[in-house]
Parts: structure tokens; sequence; C-alpha cells
């Protein structure tokens, strides 16, 4: 099957049901998406299929045959995404294993509402954080839609 | 195939040829540098345009080593912050003289909030002498003395002559002159440029663009992926086992058994189990699935968290426990007492649970082995390979990637051993990876358990007996010769020092569960105890929490500290931690119905930690923690905004903790099996507001991993009880004040 991932094409010969996470991590080389949990609850593997976010550990590599996949890899080119900015602005990371499934969530969530209240956030924002940098993480959202209405 | 990162620079590998029996010096592997660029000793490499590289010997598990680190050597470098950028140091042993083993440079290691106490001087030194190099090369180079010579960042002045040079322009030379035996000067801290200041942090760009390497993401030419399918019940053996069918899964390549631990000793591995090795983790995870395993399910099949519970209480109702602290006379002094007060209090077991689930590549070869992996403890690491494999310690490299995480689990090696014996067993490089599943099958369960505390008053309402009574499991169950109740009971906890008549007794309760050290270890567990009693004892008695407290700790004085942070601690300073917390919170000031504020206050590592909570409850039994109010007293703050980071960050995985986590023991083994009955907190229940204050006590710096950890569960749960007059007196909080 044919797969597109950052803008590449792909030939994909091996087990429709193998995860889209463990071919971008172990076939691809693509280990920016992350492994947390593999049924889609912490979101470390947060790709975008198609423009919306997508928890890759639960998402087999069939479902996304001739559909644009999206990982931190290909969110910009030289890390500037106004929400990796901001992530760098705030100095969110603590360890950082979860980040990229951060960003990327935070992505898609200020796409569908570019100014999000803080209730918008705790409802829409289900990422894990493990060492709990959720009020940087919160700051840092709210810093990304200002630099979105700005660059706009 | 993705190159590793962590393989890019020569220096980091330590090659076959320079281990066979040959002993290291100093000089190798890690003081190579690439070419074109000038390496001064280990933590600093300058590069003609004058970047500079600095090496960092500790590893990042998200306490903020590569940016505190580095801003410890580039303080007396005089280095221009922006042109740092920094790189992990491998594990560095030596041979001594005597032909001892030992540190290559510095220790390395994190754990016990330890870094910044151990290495701030050594650190420090490492760049004056390499500034001092540089100021050789200009003294040389324009002939004249070096005294006079003068820095700015990252530039040598002659006042003089006028003349200057950039570190880049005198990096070579400086590289090639001899050592000096003259050891510089440090800098008094009122020149400092870096150290207490707010710096950029660095490696933070690979965080958000997803290029960080940590252990799941290291690849090697010809590695393999393995995962094991582990023993799930405590202590319990693996009996046989059938691979015909895993061994029919595409990819899969091998099948090999990983012998369990020592039944009495020290943990190898974790579990017994059956790996099996494929060319990827999918193909893995699927033999595994097809493997037929019959296990022995062990001596603690009957265990569950009920039966731990009864028995832990059944100890307390018989009482008389091993007294393990016993200053005045509590008994005398409780026969006169006017007013007594016992109370008792639960502690679940919890986990680590670190994002990025144990990993570790190893490739074990007959003349040496190379490690990569999120390690906490690489020398730990490296005694255990040398154990496994019979390899001479100089001839095992072990490299850290960056840790997804820490909090103590990787403290333990049993990860690596596992990925040094699949490597063993089925030949070359191997990365075993675990699933969620199975971490939280296996983990070094934070001790859970019961404490009752009893206090009694004075007709004034002072405190003159206390009695701590704790009934756990003890961390320390498998290490010989060890006393259980040292790692559940630190003797020289207050109130001790603050009370006449105290007594602390241990019950040592047998449990199969896997435990270890989760940061902060036992402080978490005895200052919810300790800080809820003094909240109760604050309300039975009519008086403010805070007024309790500032009373009890009195004025400033050093007291004797035995175990974490010691060897002294100062009550003055908790109590100024515990007054600015509570300034800045608004204590005192009246707030509207269903909310409330909770106070406490810990020391520990060296650490003095306050949080206010601020806790609204509606009238559903639901409730939020709106604010949390923290001081901290380090000491020296080095890296305030490190500082504030370990404190927010500290404060969500404590408040996280208490909300909701717990591990359920159900037929000897953990209940829980992801995220989804493994509950952890999320945006939407931390606090919006964190309000961290930063209160330096000393001019010596201490650590700030743990410290932010134990006030939270009793801050929060007394702000529970200010807002509703429920006490909760049991961890996890859970659904407690709905039902």
């Amino acid at each position: 099957m044919e797969l597109k991932i950052n803008g590449q094409r792909y030939d994909y010969e091996g087990d429709p049901e193998q995860p889209l996470l463990w071919v971008l991590r172990d076939e691809i080389g693509l280990t920016g998406t992350k492994y947390g949990c593999g049924i889609g609850q912490c979101g470390a593997c947060t790709v975008h299929v198609d423009g919306v976010a997508r928890r890759s550990c639960a998402t087999p590599i069939r479902k996304v045959e001739g559909r644009s996949v999206l990982t931190i890899e290909g969110l910009s080119a030289e890390g500037d995404h106004p929400v990796q900015r901001a992530w760098i602005e705030e100095d969110v990371s603590q360890c950082g294993y979860c980040q990229p499934g951060q960003i990327m969530a935070a992505v898609y969530l200020l796409q569908r509402v570019p100014s999000p209240t803080d209730e918008q956030i705790d409802e829409m924002h289900t990422n894990l954080c493990r060492c709990g940098t959720y009020y940087r993480v919160r700051r840092a959202i709210h810093l990304a839609a200002r630099y979105m209405r700005e660059d706009s | 195939m993705l190159t590793n990162k962590l393989s890019r620079r020569e220096f980091l590998k330590v090659s076959a040829s320079a281990a066979g029996g040959v002993i290291f010096s100093l000089q190798a592997p890690w003081l190579r540098a690439e070419e074109g660029s000038s390496r001064l000793n280990a933590f600093v490499t300058i590069e003609p345009d004058g970047h500079i590289l600095i090496g960092v010997s500790q590893p990042e598990m998200g306490q903020g080593m590569y940016s505190t680190m580095s801003a410890l050597v580039a303080e007396e470098l005089d280095a221009d912050w922006g042109k740092v950028s920094v790189e992990q140091l491998p594990l560095m042993l030596k041979r001594d003289a005597e032909g001892n083993l030992a540190w290559g440079l510095v220790p390395q290691g994190a754990g016990g909030s330890n870094s910044v106490v151990s290495l701030y001087t050594p650190l420090r030194q490492f760049g004056a002498g390499a500034r001092h190099q540089l100021l050789l090369a200009a003294a040389e180079k324009w002939g004249v003395p070096a005294e006079e010579l003068t820095t700015q960042p990252s530039r040598v002045l002659h006042a003089k002559s006028g003349r200057r040079a950039d570190y880049g322009a005198l990096a070579s030379r400086a590289a090639a002159m001899p050592p000096s035996d003259h050891a510089p000067e440090l800098k008094s801290p009122e020149t400092f440029r870096l150290i207490g200041q707010t710096f950029e942090p660095k490696a933070i760009r690979e965080l958000v663009d997803g290029t960080a390497i940590y252990g799941v993401d290291v690849r090697r030419p010809g590695m393999r992926y393995a995962v094991i399918a582990r023993c799930p019940f405590f202590s319990g053996k693996l009996l046989d086992f059938d691979d015909a069918e895993a061994r029919k899964v595409e990819g899969v390549l091998d099948v090999v058994e990983v012998p369990g631990p020592p039944d009495d000793g020290y943990y190898t591995t974790l579990a017994p189990g059956v790996a099996v090795v494929a060319t990827s983790t999918w193909a893995a995870i699927k033999g595994r699935a097809a493997l037929k395993i019959r296990w022995d399910e062990g001596p603690f099949r009957q265990e569950t968290t009920a039966s731990l519970d009864a028995e832990c209480q059944q100890a307390l109702d018989k009482g008389e426990g091993q007294v393990v602290q016993d200053v005045g006379d509590f008994d005398a002094a409780m026969s006169r007492a006017e007013k007594k007060l016992t109370r008792r209090y639960r502690l679940p077991y919890v986990h680590h649970a670190t994002l990025e689930p144990q990993t570790c590549f190893a490739h074990v070869r007959e003349d040496g082995c190379e490690i990569i992996g999120p390690i906490q403890m690489p020398a730990t690491a490296s005694r255990m390979v040398a154990q496994l494999t019979g390899l001479d310690r100089l001839a095992i490299d072990v490299q850290m990637s960056r840790l997804g995480g820490g909090f103590g689990r990787r403290l333990t090696v049993d990860y690596v051993a596992e990925a040094v014996l699949v490597s063993k067993a089925a030949g070359g490089p191997i990365l075993v990876q675990w699933t969620r599943e199975d971490d939280m099958a296996h983990d070094f369960l934070r001790p859970g358990g019961w404490h009752e505390l009893t206090a009694g008053l004075d007709e004034n309402d002072r405190i003159i007996a206390w009695r701590h009574r704790v009934a756990s499991p003890s961390k320390y169950y498998r290490r010989p010769g060890e006393e259980h109740w040292r790692s559940e009971i630190y003797v020289d906890d207050p109130p001790v020092g603050l009370v006449d008549n105290v007594r602390y007794e241990y019950f040592d309760m047998r449990s199969g569960a896997w435990r270890g050290s989760w940061r902060a270890p036992a402080h978490t567990a005895n200052a919810f105890a300790v800080q809820s009693f003094l909240d109760e004892l604050a309300h039975e008695t009519g008086r403010d929490p805070l007024t309790l407290r500032l009373e009890l700790l009195g004025e400033p004085r050093q007291l004797r500290y035995s175990d974490h942070g010691g060897p002294e601690w100062n009550p003055g300073r908790l109590a100024r931690v515990l007054t600015v917390a509570a300034e800045a919170a608004g204590w005192g000031e009246d707030l509207p119905e269903g909310e409330g504020l909770g106070i406490a206050g810990h020391f520990t590592f060296g650490g003095y930690a306050a949080w206010v909570a601020h806790v609204s409850v509606a009238s559903d039994g639901s409730f939020r923690v709106r604010r949390l109010v923290g001081a901290i007293d380090c000491g020296l703050a080095v890296n305030p905004n490190g500082i504030r980071d370990q404190m927010e960050g500290g404060a969500c995985d404590a408040l996280s903790t208490a909300l909701d986590q717990e591990v359920t023991i159900e037929g000897g083994r953990h209940k829980e099996t992801n995220f989804h009955e493994y509950r952890m907190m999320r945006i939407a229940d931390s606090p919006p507001e964190i309000d961290v204050h930063i209160v330096p006590g000393s001019d010596i710096p201490s650590g700030v991993g743990e410290p932010p950890v134990p006030p939270i569960a009793p801050a929060v749960t007394s702000a529970i009880f200010a807002a509703t007059g429920r006490r909760i007196r049991a961890l996890p909080v859970g659904d407690r004040i709905r039902s």
C-alpha cells in the first residue's frame, strides 16, 4: 500500500494491522512520534491524518493508506511552527517525552479553536504529561494562539 | 536506518581494541575531540568559530541537567552562554594508581536530588581550569604575563595593550598548553553572570522537533528488537513454555529464556520471562502473543490490597512495634497530657509509570559491551553488566540517552540486565522494549501502608508527646544486612527536636510486591501523615494550622539530621518558606463557601518546601485545585527557571498521585494494566495557577528534584477539609469526597 508521510511517498508491504506508530518508528525511522501506552490513552503518539489529530498507536496502518500523515518531524522545516516557538519560549518540556504528542495535539486544537479559553483547553487537550508540565503547556497554548494571530 | 545521534562523536565509543586489557587513562576516550575543535578538558570543547560544547556528566530525565550543569561550567569558563551547546557524556570510569576502580572525573548518576550538591564545585573547577588554559594561551601569544589578563564572556582581554581575542581564536593553542598544576581560583558569588540568573535553557529545540534521542529511539546497524513475557506474579517462576507458534510469526528471529532474579538477593532482572527477538517491535509483540507459557504463581498468590490493608491495621491494633526512635519518655508525657489525639492514615502502593516505558540497548561482544539507555545510575548498570558477562568494567561502555522520566524507577537497572541477557543469548545488538502493560505489571512500587499518629497536649495545647507508628512493607526487603525500617522511617524527622517526648515505631509488613525508590521516597508517605495530623491538631485545639506549625518549629537553629540532606536541618528555614507561601496565598483571608486553603511544609534532601493549596469544591463533590502557591529554600538558587520547573512539575506529579494513583494487588500481582486503569492527572484537573517563590536560605545549593513533592498531598487534603469539613485520611483521594 502507498503511504504519504510528511509529503514523502512510501511503499509498504507489511502487516496491514501494524499500528502506524510502529511503522513510523521502526520502518521509516521517524522516532519523534513516541510510544506511551499503545491504547490511545496518553497521546504521546499523536500525529495528524488528513489534518486531524490521531493516536498513531491505535491506528492500524491500513487505515492511513493513501491518506496524508503529518508527524512532528514534518510539522515545520526549521522547528519554528508557532506552537513549537511557544513551547520553546515557555520552556515547557521537562523530560520531553510526551511533548511531540502535546505539540501535535495543540496544533490541532488551535486549528479548531484559534483563541481557546482555559475551559476549552481543559476539554480538548487530553494528552498525559508524567512530569506535570501542564501549567506551562497551558501557557504555551495561549502564547501559540497569539503567535498565530500575529502571523496571520 | 536512522543512526543514533549518541554514536556520532568518536569519544563516546569505548572501542574494543582500547579495552583489550589496556587500562584507560584520563586521556581516553572521553578527551578526544572532533577534528578542528579543541578539547580543553572533558567538559569543555571550543570550535574555531567560538562555539562551545559543554559536556554533561549527569543523565537528563527532565530535572534540567543539560542547563544547570553546563551553566556551572560556563560560569567559571566565562563563556558567552549564547554560544554554548551541550552534549551527554558517557559513564567515565578509570583505574587509579592502586588499580582500584574510580570515577573518571566526577561522580555520575541522578538520584537523591544530589547533582547540584555534589558537582557545584567540581564542575566550576573544570570551567575555571579551561579558562585558565585560555589565559595562558593568550599570555604566550601576546608575550604578556597571564596575571594581567581578564575575561569577558568568551573573550580574553589585555587592558594595558588593548588587545583582545575570542576564545575560538585561542582554543587550539590553549588545548596544546601543558596542563597547569595551578588550581585557578573560583569566582566569588557576587560576580556570577549566570548562576542565580534566569538563563536560556539548553537543548530544548530537539524536544519540540522530535529529534531528541531517548532509550526507545536508539537505532544501531544490525539491531533487533525484543519484548519479554515476564512472570506477572510476585516471586513467581517460569514452569515451561512452547514457542512453536511464536517462531512462525513473520519477523520473529529467536526466542530465549530470561532467568529470574535470585530469591533473596538484590535484583538483577525483575521477573523470569521469555524474550522474543524480531526484526521490529511489532513482530516481537505479535510473536510474544503467540507464546504459550505456564507460570508458577509463587508464594504470594493470595495477596490482595484488602489483605495488606487489614494486616497493617491489625498490626497497629496490636500495638508495640519496633521502637526505632525514642526521645524523652513518651509514655510518661502521655500520662500527664490534658488532651490526646490518635489518628490513622492510609497510603497506597504507587507506580513510577515513566511515560517512556523501560527499554535498553545492549550489544554484548566477547571483548566488551555497549549499553545505551535511559539510565539514572550508569555505574550501577556497569556493575550489573560486569556481573552478568564477566567483562572488565572498563570494557563496558555505558551511554545515557535522554530518559523519558525517571522518578527513581531507573535507579534500578533490571531492564539493562535484561538487554544484556538477551544480547548474550541471541547474539548481536538488541533493543529490549517494554510495553505499557509490561511496565504496569512490573515496577518497584513506593510502599503503601498505614500510619498511626498519637499526640499528647498540655493545658496550653502545647504538644508534649508524639508517637508515629508506621505499618508498611519495606523498600529494603531485598537488601541483605539492611534494617527494614530504615527505608520507611527517618529517625531525625520532625517533631524530633521540636517535641520533648517522641517515639517512632515500625511494623514490618509482609508483601510480595516489588518495592523501590519513588521520588522523595518515604517522605511522601510520612509527610502526608505528619502534616495531616498537624492540621487535625490545629483544628481540634482551635488554632490556625500555620500558627501551630510556626510555634512548633520555633527559632532558627541547627538540629541533627542523619538522613537525606543532613547532617543538619534548620526549623527556621522551614518556618520561613511556610510564611512566604502563606503570605503570597492570602492565608487567613475570607473565602467564598466551598473554597478552602491548606498548608504543609517539609524538609528533605537539603531543601525546604512549603505549599498552600487553594481548593474549590462543587455541590456534587467534584473539586479542583485552583491554585498552588509554593515557596522553596534550596540554598543558593543556581538555576531559578529550573527550580520553578521542578516546583511546578513536582507539584503536579504529587497532585496527580494524590488524586487517583494506586496500584491494586489482586492474586499476587498488579491489577492495573494501563492508563485507563492507572489514572494520571490530565490538564483538566491540573491547577491553572501555580505561583512559586524562591527563598534562598544559604549560599550552598541543594537539589530540587524531590523537595517539592511531599507537602502537596497534605496541603490539598487539608484544603478540602477547610472547604468542606471532610477529612481525607486515605489516599488516593479518588471519589472520596463525592461519596
